[in-house]
């Protein structure tokens, strides 16, 4: 290892660092929908405040999403590697549940979220 | 030729063994879908042994063989975005002579996921994912750092050989 990597390293935290601040101050308001898309197309939409257990099926297979005290999870699932179920809760607009395998995406926003995706951009661009 | 692509099978073997082991002892990292990408071992490696364009095969190779015995159509897209993007950022980067097989390494390490990143947001149409950025380049640079360190071994240890002797 040398001087150069360690600068390398620095620089590449350092840019971890600054975008997950960005992250957290771009979306900090409190979610309170949730939205699933399937295979990049809106699937549905669903208040948080409700207590839910519904089951998204397609020819890929099927996943169960709760939703329970304002929190989000899939709590069983037939893909291959399971790694939506090990996700665990979700809460806040920055997290997301992802299931690759079956293409499926479980978000949660809030309602003003279009407002906060424009300043994310403005940032980001 | 038929040395250089006896040489090529053999280490895209290597590869596959590597990438196999990690499929029975998942070196987890606590995050889901993190590994620790052992097979970029003989990648990086190979950089620095052999033609660019030798280490950009044995890599593909290994993606297809291993997309098609143990994966689905969706991974083999995620991981030759991953394998693709890695592949060119350590190759510049070797090339600039900066930067130790580490430095390489973790570059590497966070430009796959990079690339795994990017092709999940055009598949899954969600830009929100890019959360999971900052996550990723954090993982990228332990396991790019540790694949490094011991490729950098190899590297110092096979280079006191005879340039043609090792294979």
């Amino acid at each position: 290892m040398n001087r150069r990597d360690g600068i390398l390293i620095t620089i590449l935290l350092l840019t971890a660092g600054i975008l997950y601040m960005i992250f957290s101050y771009a979306d900090g308001q409190d979610a309170d929908r949730v939205v699933v898309t399937l295979d990049g197309e809106l699937y549905g939409v669903y208040p948080l405040s409700e207590n839910k257990v519904f089951t998204v099926e397609t020819d890929r297979g099927y996943n169960v999403i709760v939703i329970e005290d304002k929190q989000v999870y899939i709590k069983e699932a037939d893909c291959p590697d399971g790694y939506c179920m090990k996700q665990g809760k979700i809460r806040t607009g920055q997290e997301s549940l992802v299931c690759l395998p079956h293409r499926l995406v479980v978000e949660v926003e809030s309602t003003s979220e279009t407002e906060g995706q424009e300043k994310l951009d403005a940032v980001t661009h | 030729m038929a040395k250089r692509v006896a040489r090529m099978g053999i280490l895209t073997a290597l590869a596959m063994v590597f990438s196999y082991v990690e499929v029975l002892i998942p070196f987890s990292f606590g995050i889901p879908g993190v590994k620790l990408g052992v097979a970029n071992l003989v990648v990086l490696t190979g950089l620095y042994l052999l033609q660019p364009q030798e280490v950009f095969l044995i890599s593909l190779v290994r993606i297809l063989l291993m997309g098609v015995l143990f994966g689905n159509a969706a991974s083999l897209f995620y991981s030759i975005a991953g394998g693709t993007l890695s592949f060119c950022v350590m190759l510049i980067s070797k090339k600039s002579g900066w930067f130790s097989a580490i430095g390489v390494s973790a570059a590497g390490g966070v430009s796959h996921n990079l690339g795994q990143l990017i092709a999940a947001m055009v598949v899954l149409g969600s830009k929100k994912i890019g959360y999971y950025f900052p996550v990723l380049i954090l993982a990228g640079i332990v396991t790019g750092v540790l694949i490094g360190i011991v490729s950098d071994r190899i590297v110092k240890t096979l280079g006191k050989l005879e340039p043609d002797g090792i294979f």
